[in-house]
C-alpha cells in the first residue's frame, strides 16, 4: 500500500530524512518510534503529499506522491503533528468544509459528518466554535478531519499527545478499530503506545531507519537473552564466580553498568550497592538454580527477580548503538 | 467548481470572526463623510460646474480609491498568512485541492466581501438622486473603476499574504506596495520624461482617473484584470515554491 524507496529529504544544509525505504502492506498498523526532530514529521509528511521528496521515490496506492500527489491526497488521511484547525468556524461546518473539499459526495455530506462526529465523540459540541474547546476535543476535530472521507491510509503524527489518560486510551481504541480495515501509520515517542496499537515497528533517527520488524519478531528477539536480577549478602567476587559458573549463564554484571537504565534510575544510585547482579543467560528459567547455589554456599539470599526485556531497552540499545556507529 | 469550497470557508471566516463587519463599518463611515462634504462642495459651488467634474470626480479620484487603499489591505493580509500562522495551511495542502483553487477561492470570497462593501455606498447617489435629478452613467463608470483597481489592490494584497506567516508583516507591506504604486508618478521632473511614461504604464492610480471621470475605457478594463491576473500568477508561483524550496 505504502512504498517508499531511499527517499531523502533536506532542509537547505539540514538533512532531515537520509535514504530511507520500508514498505506497509495493507491492513497493516505501523509505528514510527523516533526521539524528536528525528525525521518522522518529514517522512509523514512526505507521504501525505505536504512536499515531494528532494530525491528517491515513495507512492501510496501506487500512485507516487510527487507527480499523482492529487490521487495521493484522496487515499490518506492526514493528521498533522501541530493540531492545526481554524478557532473561528463551528465544528460541523469545519467538517462541512472538509468533506466538500475531499470530494465527499453532496449527498452523502451530512451522513458521513455525522459518522465521524459519533466515532470521534464530537456529539456535544458540534454546533460550538472549535477555538471554544478544549485541547483533547481540538485533537479529535483533528482526527474527524482526517477520517472522513473513509481513506484508505491513515497518517497520523502523534495523535494522542497532550490528551488526558482516559481520552488516550479512546483514541488508542479508535485507531485500532480503524486498523483493522485500513493501513495506518502512527508516529509517536510514547513506547507504550506501539506495543498496544501496532503490528509493527520502525525506529527511526537521525533520519535513517534504525529497525523494522513487528512486535512479535522483537519480543522474540529481546526474550532470546533473558535476564534476572540476584541481590546477594555475600563476597562480592566469589558470588560472581559462582553465578558464572552456572549452567546456561552467558555473562554475570554488576547493576551499576546495567542495561536496565531506566530501573536503576527509579531505584536511585544508593541501591547500585555491591551485591547486586545481573545475569543473563539462554534456555530454561534460571531461578532455582541461583537460589539453590546461592543458599548451599551459605550466603543469604535477599532477592531473585527475572528482568522483563522491554521495548524502552531495545529502544535505547539501538539509538545508543547507532550514536556510536555516526560518531565512529 | 472546487474552489467554491475554499470560497464558502473563507466568507465563513470573514463574517464568523467579524473583520467583515469591522471593516465595512469603517469603509461606509469614511466614503459617507467623504460623500457628504463632497455634496456640500457641490451645493456651494456647483452652480457654476458639471457634476461628473465636481461631485463625481472628487468622490472617486480623490476619496473612494483612498478609502479603498485603506481598507483592503486590511481585509486581504489574513488570507494566506493567518494560514500559515495556525498551520491550517498543513491542512489545505494534504487535501485533494490544487493550488489555484485555493488562491481563487480566497480571492473571489474576499472579492466578494469588497463588492458587497462598495455596494452598500449605492445607497448615497440614490439617496441623492430623490433630490436632484442626474445623469448615472459617470457613477456607475466610477463605480466599476473602484471594482476594478479593488480587484487588483484584492491581487496585490493576496500575493503578499502569501509570502509570510505574519499578518501584520503582510498588512504593511502592502500598504508599502499601494503607496508606491500611488506616488510613482508624483515627481516628474525628478525621475524625467522618458522613465516617467514607462513607470506610469504601471501605475494603478493613474488609471483609475478616466473612470472617474465617468470615462470607460477598454485599454484601462484590460490593465486592471492584467494587474490582478498578474498578482494572482505571482501568488501561485509563491505557493509552488514550496515544492523546491528548503523550508519546512
Amino acid at each position: 500500500m505504502i512504498e517508499v524507496e531511499s527517499v531523502t529529504k533536506r532542509f537547505g544544509p539540514i538533512l532531515a530524512v537520509d535514504q530511507i525505504s520500508f514498505h506497509v502492506p495493507r491492513g497493516e498498523v505501523v509505528g514510527f518510534l523516533g526521539p524528536n526532530g528525528a525525521g518522522k514529521s518529514t517522512t509523514m509528511r512526505i507521504l501525505a503529499g505536504f512536499f515531494p521528496p528532494t530525491s528517491g521515490r515513495a507512492s501510496v496506492g501506487g500512485n507516487d506522491v510527487t507527480t499523482h500527489s492529487l490521487q495521493v491526497k484522496q487515499m490518506v488521511g492526514y493528521f498533522p503533528e501541530r493540531v492545526s484547525v481554524y478557532p473561528d468556524l463551528p465544528v460541523r461546518s469545519f467538517l462541512d468544509f472538509v468533506a466538500e473539499a475531499k470530494d465527499v459526495p453532496r449527498s452523502e455530506r451530512k451522513r458521513e459528518i455525522s459518522r465521524v462526529i459519533e466515532s470521534c465523540g464530537l456529539d456535544k459540541v458540534s454546533d460550538r466554535i472549535i477555538g471554544h474547546l478544549s485541547k483533547g476535543y481540538r485533537q479529535r476535530v483533528g482526527i474527524a478531519q482526517a477520517l472522513i472521507h473513509k481513506p484508505q491510509v491513515l497518517i497520523l503524527d502523534e495523535p494522542t499527545i497532550g490528551l488526558d489518560p482516559e481520552q488516550v486510551v479512546e483514541i488508542r481504541r479508535l485507531i485500532r478499530d480503524l486498523g483493522s480495515e485500513r493501513t495506518v501509520i502512527l508516529s509517536t515517542h510514547i513506547l507504550s503506545e506501539v506495543s498496544t496499537v501496532c503490528d509493527r515497528v520502525i525506529i527511526i533517527n537521525g533520519g535513517r531507519i534504525l529497525a523494522s520488524q513487528s512486535l512479535a519478531e522483537l519480543r522474540s528477539q529481546l526474550q532470546q537473552t533473558r535476564r534476572v536480577r540476584v541481590e546477594v549478602e555475600g563476597p562480592d567476587a566469589r558470588v560472581r564466580h559462582v553465578l558464572e559458573k552456572l549452567p546456561g549463564v552467558e555473562k554475570v554484571r554488576g547493576s551499576e553498568f546495567g542495561v536496565q537504565e531506566s530501573e536503576s534510575r527509579a531505584r536511585g544510585p544508593a541501591s547500585n550497592s555491591n551485591g547486586t547482579f545481573i545475569v543473563e543467560y539462554t534456555g530454561d528459567d534460571i531461578r532455582k538454580v541461583v537460589s539453590r547455589a546461592i543458599l548451599e554456599h551459605g550466603w543469604e539470599l535477599l532477592e531473585v527477580r527475572s528482568v522483563e526485556p522491554t521495548l524502552e531497552d531495545m529502544y535505547l540499545q539501538l539509538v545508543r548503538e547507532a550514536e556510536k556507529s555516526m560518531n565512529d | 467548481m472546487k474552489f467554491l469550497c475554499v470560497f464558502k470557508k473563507e466568507l465563513r471566516l470573514y463574517f464568523g470572526s467579524f473583520i467583515a463587519y469591522a471593516l465595512a463599518t469603517a469603509f461606509l463611515v469614511l466614503t459617507g463623510y467623504f460623500f457628504y462634504t463632497d455634496l456640500i462642495f457641490y451645493d456651494l459651488f456647483g452652480d457654476f460646474m458639471d457634476i461628473t467634474t465636481s461631485l463625481w470626480y472628487y468622490f472617486f479620484q480623490q476619496d473612494m480609491r483612498f478609502v479603498i487603499m485603506l481598507i483592503l489591505p486590511l481585509l486581504t493580509m489574513r488570507l494566506f498568512a493567518e494560514e500559515k500562522k495556525l498551520g491550517t495551511i498543513e491542512l489545505l495542502w494534504t487535501y485533494p485541492l490544487k493550488d489555484p483553487h485555493i488562491i481563487l477561492g480566497k480571492f473571489f470570497a474576499c472579492f466578494v466581501v469588497f463588492v458587497m462593501m462598495v455596494a452598500c455606498t449605492l445607497a448615497y447617489p440614490l439617496l441623492l438622486s430623490t433630490l436632484h435629478q442626474f445623469d448615472w452613467g459617470p457613477p456607475l463608470a466610477g463605480y466599476l473603476g473602484t471594482i476594478l483597481l479593488g480587484a487588483a489592490f484584492i491581487a496585490c494584497g493576496t500575493f503578499i499574504s502569501s509570502l509570510t506567516e505574519n499578518q501584520a508583516v503582510a498588512g504593511m507591506a502592502t500598504y508599502g506596495v499601494l503607496v508606491l504604486f500611488w506616488f510613482l508618478t508624483w515627481n516628474e521632473e525628478a525621475i524625467g520624461q522618458q522613465l516617467i511614461n514607462s513607470v506610469s504604464a504601471f501605475s494603478l492610480f493613474d488609471r483609475f482617473q478616466d473612470f472617474a471621470k465617468g470615462v470607460i475605457n477598454t485599454k484601462d478594463v484590460l490593465f486592471f484584470l492584467a494587474m490582478t491576473l498578474l498578482f494572482l500568477y505571482l501568488t501561485l508561483q509563491s505557493l509552488e515554491s514550496r515544492k523546491w524550496r528548503g523550508t519546512r
